[in-house]
This record gives structure tokens, sequence and C-alpha cells, in this order.
């Protein structure tokens, strides 16, 4: 389904090996399973060549991985798809990587695949899934080969994608696409909808499935702490993650308030998360609130932006008003 | 383990009639880390403070509590009382049991649970607390006052007596402010001009003073002892030192029908004009909105008759720069708007006047060189009606009006009624009120002498509704003394309407840092015992901005913000807060988000180098605070993500470690 092949992106990381640009290649290798394809850096022209792919199950966003990458000696080659680009920018607004070490090859996205939901489609006992123009053919222990659209089975970040402009590269594959006028509020709405009790038995059922294996908080582009305050017992937080009856609760919403104002909405936390929490409704109700307080704001659309939450104007909504319209949302 | 000590004061009756101090004392003593604890009736008293300081040398105390009225009222007191035993200041906390417990609770058992709680949580701060030093800065020894009205001359020219350079910001061409446009002044009837006018001159002649008139201020960083202020000069298109303000510019103006706005509108302007005869600096200044010349280039006449060779076309907004070491807010008010009351039909008859306009008509130097008449037809009226309490005291519409008391319209109520009976003894002048409110020397003498001597017709009744009817008003009105309707056929009818803080008032309070309350009055420090300083240290308060005042009241307080102001520069370094913010640049991420949020620019970023676990080193962006500008308000500590911000005094394991004493 993807607009650029694989193929594409290895001659444009070859030819950058070949000419100096870069020494190394952040990109997606095959992992255990047909659908796991895992985040690696290829050193050498044989190894890209051999392993390097690029489909509808590569959705590591890879700004993050830049923060090591860039200690390193030499320029580093990454591959954005836009929701990635977003993250690459906030990033750069936070100091958080050289940016004069890094190579960025900006490439479009149609969307990932959620591997559940093909789970769900094709049956278990998957043995292989090939990537076919807009279909995935899957090989079970069970049937024939089974064809599934793309578009059946896209992630839920991708059903509602904000976006599908590049907003940081040094080099485009392909064409740029356009900011989306996406519907990615209409499940937080709903929630905004629920009485609190609902909200709280929704949140409950969801957040207790949690086994705090902290993949959301590794995989965040916005958690890029020296220190995680979770990891750090002086910071009087960790203990208190698991004060509560349903125990990760706390956990979630500290993360969420962490991240609020920084999260660019890419996504991976959902993605990563074993037991399929939405954790980006969590971060989605904090971008819809800087919205309707103080205006469109899209976290990494530019580099060394004010994002609200940081930021002081005098129109900025008294506090108050913020507390009233809480308040009338929960009547 | 510290060793703290623990004071429980009665104050009074106003702790130990809801509190039962002595159960305080007893439950507190078991307390980790507490020695010592006991109750005593005054701490703040010298025997108290003798309490604590013998407790302190008697059981080597580390770290007290004082179990008390606010912090804003005594933590002073006991830091010093604390300072003189030898222990550091830093080492007092105040257990708020005063104003948070025992003024809000009617029950003992109540009252007294909360009390051992909220000095729970104290004990559980102290025993966190570390001795802090404060640092010391200097002050710059020229003041800043914001408006150049009576408040802000009376400041200024105070300020200057004493030696020290004052700059004046004033928006408008001319300092003088509303009491310029007055005609006479209650209750001795002076006019207004001949009072403020000589006062005027003396601060364009004081050579401490500097007016910076059409201009406004922009910025504001800095602290106490240490503004750094950014002012906006207009261009006024007038060489201000060139311009001899002879104004035979405003008389060739070729541009007649401007709304004079010292007028309020009730004649016209030149495009070029000066406000009026007495105007400081007098200079004339150009509307660019009405001018010919600066509009479509075609007119330059101005240019062609000034002798001085003033004016200058191309002249750009100039923005000056200055130190400050403490400034005076002295913006003043308006009358509020009168769109919202169609019931007075303001909108609909131009013989519905408010009373600032009805001053304009019966100065020598307005519209109508001070013979009072309609505005409509020019003539004459032999009925007036003045109606008090135009959007003050109101309450029940709070969006129209205000709902406090605007002070001083009953008085120059009278006096326009008593005016006007002296000087027109054929007219019949009734006056609307709710209440009549006198309380300033010789206020009520002169409001009797209105009722008793000038006739006036005090009726105690609102107007329900004024009609315009041929050239008449027609006033409905009630007598709630006689209980029946009133219907007068007016000729005029002047409204007192409410006063409102100027708007300039809310952005500079947020430049200043300074707090307001609902109305955009500024609050004061304390409403009785500071009254003319604002919670912001440096920010003073003079006037109209922190509530509505009447003159005398006003020039009181200008001149008592002006005290404090010579009593601030007066000193050579100010003692600094130790309670600032440091940076963990083990755990900082150099993001920074905190430094965003840092209103008083008081964080950088360096780069540091570290040495890794693997015995590399590596580079790392981390934040630094200077404590000097630092003003400890804790923005940066909630804005840092991984916490690596922290809060001499106000630690984040202090605030929790006082969360988890109320919660356990």
């Amino acid at each position: 389904m993807q607009k650029v092949t694989g193929e594409l992106l290895i001659n444009k990381a070859l030819e950058l090996l070949d000419n100096g640009t870069v020494n190394r290649v952040l990109g997606w290798k095959r992992g255990e399973f047909a659908y796991d394809m895992t985040p690696a850096v290829f050193a050498d022209a044989e190894e890209l060549k051999n392993n390097f792919v690029f489909n509808d199950f590569c959705g590591a966003n890879f700004s993050k991985y830049l923060i090591a990458e860039t200690r390193k000696e030499g320029k580093v080659l990454v591959f954005l798809k836009p929701c990635d680009s977003y993250s690459f920018n906030q990033l750069l607004t936070e100091h958080r990587f050289d940016r004069e070490k890094v190579y960025a090859v900006g490439i479009p996205c149609e969307g990932m695949v959620d591997i559940s939901k093909v789970k769900k489609a094709a049956g278990d006992g998957i043995l292989d899934i090939v990537c076919e123009n807009d279909g995935l053919v899957v090989k079970t222990l069970y049937d024939t080969d089974k064809v599934i659209d793309c578009k059946e089975v896209l992630a839920e970040r991708c059903v509602s994608c904000k976006s599908r402009k590049c907003v940081a590269y040094d080099e485009l594959l392909g064409e740029n696409g356009d900011v989306l006028d996406s519907s990615r509020f209409d499940e937080v709405e709903k929630l905004e909808k629920m009485t609190e009790d609902e909200r709280y038995a929704f949140w409950q059922n969801e957040l207790s499935r949690c086994i705090r294996c902290n993949a959301c908080r590794d995989v965040c582009p916005a958690c890029t702490c020296e220190k995680c305050v979770f990891d750090n017992p002086d910071s009087g937080v960790e203990n208190k993650a698991v004060s509560d009856s349903f125990e990760e609760k706390m956990f979630h919403i500290i993360r969420a308030f962490h991240v609020a104002g920084r999260c660019t909405d890419c996504g991976e936390c959902s993605r990563v998360c074993p037991q399929h929490i939405p954790l980006h409704l969590l971060n989605r109700k904090f971008i819809k609130d800087i919205n309707e307080f103080y205006g469109d704001y899209q976290a990494g659309a530019e580099v060394g932006s004010r994002a609200p939450l940081v930021n002081y104007t005098v129109d900025d909504l008294e506090p108050s008003e913020a507390v009233q319209k809480g308040d009338a949302d929960n009547a | 383990m510290q060793r703290i000590g623990v004071f429980v004061c009665w104050c009074g009756s106003n702790i130990a009639g809801t509190v039962d101090v002595q159960a305080v004392s007893e439950a507190l003593k078991n307390e980790p880390g507490v020695v010592f604890s006991t109750n005593y009736q005054y701490m703040c008293s010298q025997a108290g403070q003798d309490i604590i300081k013998n407790a302190i040398k008697e059981h080597k105390l580390t770290g007290m509590v004082v179990c008390s009225c606010s912090p804003r009222m005594h933590e002073a007191t006991f830091r010093k009382t604390a300072a003189a035993a030898g222990l550091n200041s830093y080492m007092v906390e105040i257990a708020n049991i005063r104003e948070q417990c025992s003024w809000v609770h009617k029950d003992m058992q109540i009252g007294t649970e909360k009390a051992i709680i909220l000095g729970k949580a104290a004990i559980a701060k102290v025993n966190l607390n570390a001795p802090l030093v404060p640092g010391e800065s200097p002050v710059t020894k020229r003041a800043l006052v914001i408006g150049g009205g009576i408040a802000g001359i009376q400041t200024a020219l105070d300020i200057a007596e004493a030696g020290f350079p004052v700059d004046i910001v004033e928006t408008k061409p001319t300092i003088g402010g509303k009491m310029a446009q007055l005609d006479k002044t209650f209750p001795t009837l002076d006019c207004a001009a001949c009072i403020l006018t000589p006062k005027m001159v003396d601060v364009a002649q004081n050579e401490n003073i500097r007016i910076f008139s059409y201009s406004e201020v922009t910025e504001v960083k800095g602290f106490v002892g240490n503004f750094d202020v950014k002012i906006k000069k207009k261009a006024r298109y007038v060489k201000e030192d060139v311009c001899t303000g002879c104004g035979l510019c405003t008389e060739k103006c070729p541009q007649k029908k401007v709304p004079n706005e010292f007028n309020l509108g009730m004649d016209n302007r030149r495009a070029i004009y000066i406000p009026f005869a007495q105007a400081v600096p007098k200079v004339a200044t150009i509307d660019p909105n009405a001018c010919n010349m600066l509009k479509n280039g075609k007119c330059g006449v101005c240019a062609k008759v000034c002798a001085a060779g003033a004016i200058d076309y191309k002249q750009q907004d100039e923005i000056i720069e200055e130190k400050y070491g403490a400034i005076v807010a002295a913006t003043g008010f308006n009358p509020i708007s009168m769109d919202k009351f169609d019931e007075y039909a303001y909108n609909q008859s131009k013989d519905v006047i408010t009373s600032l306009e009805f001053e304009r008509l019966t100065n020598a130097a307005g519209p109508s060189a001070g013979k009072l008449i309609r505005p409509s037809d020019g003539k004459h009226p032999h009925t007036i009606v003045f109606v008090q309490c135009v959007g003050s005291r109101c309450a029940a519409c709070a969006e129209k009006g205000k709902e406090y008391c605007s002070k001083i319209c009953c008085m120059y109520t009278a006096k326009h009624a008593m005016l006007t009976r002296d000087k027109y003894p054929d007219t019949e002048v009734y006056v609307f009120y709710i209440d009549v409110r006198t309380p300033g020397k010789n206020f009520d003498e002169f409001y009797r002498r209105a009722v008793e001597e000038y006739g006036v017709h005090y009726i105690k009744g609102m107007v329900g509704k004024v009609a315009p009817e041929g050239d008449k008003l027609m006033v409905q009105a009630s007598d709630l003394l006689a209980n029946k309707q009133l219907h007068i056929a007016a000729d005029l009818v002047v409204l007192a309407a409410a006063i409102e803080p100027d708007k300039s008032a809310r952005p500079l309070a947020t430049m200043l840092t300074a707090s307001m309350d609902t109305n955009d009055f500024f609050t004061e420090a304390h409403p009785k015992l500071r009254p003319v300083e604002s919670p912001t240290a440096g920010i003073f308060l003079s006037g109209a901005c922190q509530g509505p005042k009447d003159i005398p009241e006003t020039v009181s307080q200008a001149s008592a913000a002006a005290a404090k102001v010579i009593g601030l520069l007066c000193k050579d370094k100010l003692t600094g807060n130790p309670c600032v913010a440091h940076s963990n640049e083990l755990m900082c991420n150099g993001c920074s988000s905190c430094e965003r949020v840092c209103p008083y620019g008081a964080i950088t970023y360096i780069d540091k180098e570290f040495r890794m676990p693997d015995r590399t080193t590596r580079v790392r962006r981390v934040a630094s605070v200077n404590p000097a500008v630092c003003q400890g308000c804790g923005a940066c500590t909630v804005a840092c993500p991984s916490g690596a911000m922290d809060l001499n005094g106000f630690a984040s394991k202090q605030i929790m470690a006082e969360v988890d004493a109320i919660c356990k």
C-alpha cells in the first residue's frame, strides 16, 4: 500500500552512505514475526541490502532514537514519515539532539496496519504476511491464503490521520501531502459525553489491564528525560503511581500530564501497548483542551514554537474560565 | 534529625475561641522531631517572643513551628525572633490556624482537629528544611510613575522633592488627567485648574522629573530595586524640544472636524492640537487618524506656518529603555460607558449628559465658555434632573454596571446642584438618590447647604425612565419617601455615571505581576495596614487605580505612596529572597520548558561536561538560575518534566511531606 518501496529507500540510503553524507542508517528490519518490523542501525551496504525493509508494518517512529544516535561519531540517516517528522521537530524544540548530525529523508506514508486487526480478520496461526499492492496476503496454519484489504485493518491512529505532510526533512522522497482535517477527536468527544461514573468505569476497565511494562513511556518521543520521575525514588512520584485501588491509573495520568503540550499525537504509545490500552485518548484529550482553550496548536509543527502551556499571552483564558468549562462538561 | 519546637498561639480569643490550644500543643508534642511544645496567649508579643527565644536556647532547637495567624501577618516577626536567638530564619514555619482554621470554623472539636493537622503538616515540612542565607541586590535610585493625573503628579513631586529622579509616563499628550477637566472642586469650591495647573508647572520645572507624555509602558522586567522598563514614546509628529506651544498651527490647520476628547466630544478640535491652554508639556500633537498630510500626503499647512520648524511628518515611535528601583501605578479612572443604560436615553438625546460632560459645560474653558446650556439647542435649561448611582451599587445588574459605590458622585452632584442654583436661581434642580453618602471632612455640611440654603430638591428614589418628547425630557421616577410616582418634564438630565479603572490598568498589572480585584482595581498588600503597596515588591499604588477616590483622598494616598518609594530608594542594598529555584544538573534535560515559563528571565543555559559511568565525557545543555533575578515563584518547578528544578524552602519533597501529613 505504501507509495514508496523499500527498494527506493535502500537505494537512497546506499547513495548517501556511498557519498559519505552519512555513516549509519536508521531503518526497519524484519524481526521474529512477519509483522514485527524492528528498528535497526545499518552501517554497511550489504547488511542494508539484505535486511532493510519498508512495508505496511513499519510504524516505528525513529525520532527518539536520534538522541542516542547523534551522540556518536558522524552523521546518521533517518527516514521520517509525516508523523515522525512532528516528533523530530518537537525534540529539536526541546534541544534534545544535534540537528547537524542528522540527515533526514522525508517519506510519504499511506497509513500503517494494526496487527491485532489483521489477526482478527485472518484468525490465529499466522505464518507469513506478504504486502501486495493494496492488500495483505496472509498465510496461516489452518487456512488457504487470505487476502485482506489494508484499508480494513489500518491502525486507529492512521484511520484518523492528522497530517500527511512531512514538516522536517533535508530531502523528500515522493510527494509531500497535506495537513488533514482529521476526525481524531471523535473518540474523545464520546468520552466527554459520558457521565463522570461512566468515564471512570471506562478508564478503570482499560487501565486495570496495564502491566507496567513501561513500553508506552520507553517508546514515547516526548519521554526523553535524563532520569524519568518514575525511575527516581527521590521524585516523590514513583510511589504515588501505584497508590490506588486500580493501581496504574496514577501512572498514566502523571505520564499524560508530563507530555501535555509536547505530545505530537504520533500514537506510538497505543501501538506498542501489549494490553491494547487506547493511551492516545488521554493525550488527545489534552490536545483538544489546549486547542479549545488557547487556539489550535500542533506540537512539532515547527521548531521553536512556544507551546501554550509554557507560554503566556495577555488574551490567555483565565484559569477560572477553564474550571468553569470543566464543571460545565461534567454537569 | 531536627529538634523542633512548637509554639501554639491563642491570639487572645481569635484562635482559642474555636481551637483548644492546649490540646493542639499536647498532640503536636509527639510528632517526629518535636522536642518542645507549648502555647501562649499572644506569641507575637514581647513575652511570647521571649518564650520562643528561651526555648531555642534551652532545648537547642534546630527548627520551629508557630501555629498562629497567616504567615503574611507575622512570619517576618517570628523569623526575626528566631534569628535573634541564633536560629536560621528559614528554619521557621507558620501553621495558619487562624484565617484558615479558627475563623472559618464554629465547632471547637472540628477546629481543634484541623489545627492539629495543619500543625503536623508544618512539622513535616520543617523536618526537611535547611538553613538558607539571603543574598543582596543593589537599588536603582530612580522611580517610575505610570499616569500623570493628580495622583501621579503628587507622587512624582514628593519623590523628586526628596532628591530622587522620577519619570512620569502619560498616555495623553499632556499631564493633568481628569482633574484638569473639572470645573470646581468640593467641598471648598476652588477651581480645579487654579490648584492643579501650578502643580503641573512644578512638575515641568522640577529638575528631577522627566515627563514622557503621549507614551506608554510596553515592557517591565526585573524585580524590586532593579526594574528594566521599555517605554514607547508615540510619534506626535512634532519635535517636543523645538515646539514653543504658540498654537498657530492649531489655528491654521484646515482639518476642523475632529471630536475634541478633552471636551468629551462636545466640540471639535483640529488635526494638530494642544489639549488645553495650560497643557504640560505645552507642545502640539498631530492626530495621525485625522491629519490629511499623514493620511494622503496632501496639506502641510502646519509645517508652513510653524516658525520654529517643529513639525516632523516622518517622526517614528521611539522606544526608551530605563532602569527603575520602584514603580508607582497611577492609572486613574474613567466614567463607564452609558451604552447599556437605554432607560436614560443617553444615546437618543443630546440633552442627557454625564456628570463629567456637565463639568465641561460649566467650565469657563469648556465648549460653551462656562455658560450652562442645553447641548441640543444652546438654550438655557430651566429644569435639571440629576440621577445618582447610574451603574454604581448595581448588584442586581452586574452586567450593566458595577457592584461597588463610586464614592465621588454624591459630592460632585451636590456641587453641580448647588452651583447651578447659585448661578441660575431660575432653575429647578432635582437630585434622585439611593442614599446620600458624605463621610468626609466638611462633606455633610456641604450637602446640607445644597438642600437647605440652595433649595435643591433631593428625592430618595430612582429614575425609571427618561423619554425625549418634543424639546423636553420626560422623567419618570419614584419618590420612595412619599411613596408616589413623579413625572418631571426636564430640559437637561445629568447622569452620575459609575467610575471604573482605566482600561490600561489590566495589561499594566500583567506586566507588573501586580494583582487586581474582580473590578480591575489594583489590590493593596494589606487593605488596612499596607494600603499603598501592591503585594508585588517594588510596585506602589497611587490614586483611583486602587479604588474610587476623591481628590483629597487621592492626594494623600499619592503622598503616602511617594513616602514608601522614598523609603525604598534610600536603601543602598536590598536583602534578597533565598527561596529561589535551582536546577539539579544531573537530571536537567536542557529542554527550555523552565526558561519559557520564567516571568523574570532568570534562567539561562550552559553546556556542561559530564562524566559518564563508562568513563567517557558528555557535553549536555543544562539550566542555570540567576539567584539575583529569580523571585521564587516556582513556575519552573512545575514546568520541568523531569523534576530537575526545585525551589529552596519550598522543595517538591517538602510540599509532598506536608500533603502526606495532612492526608495521613
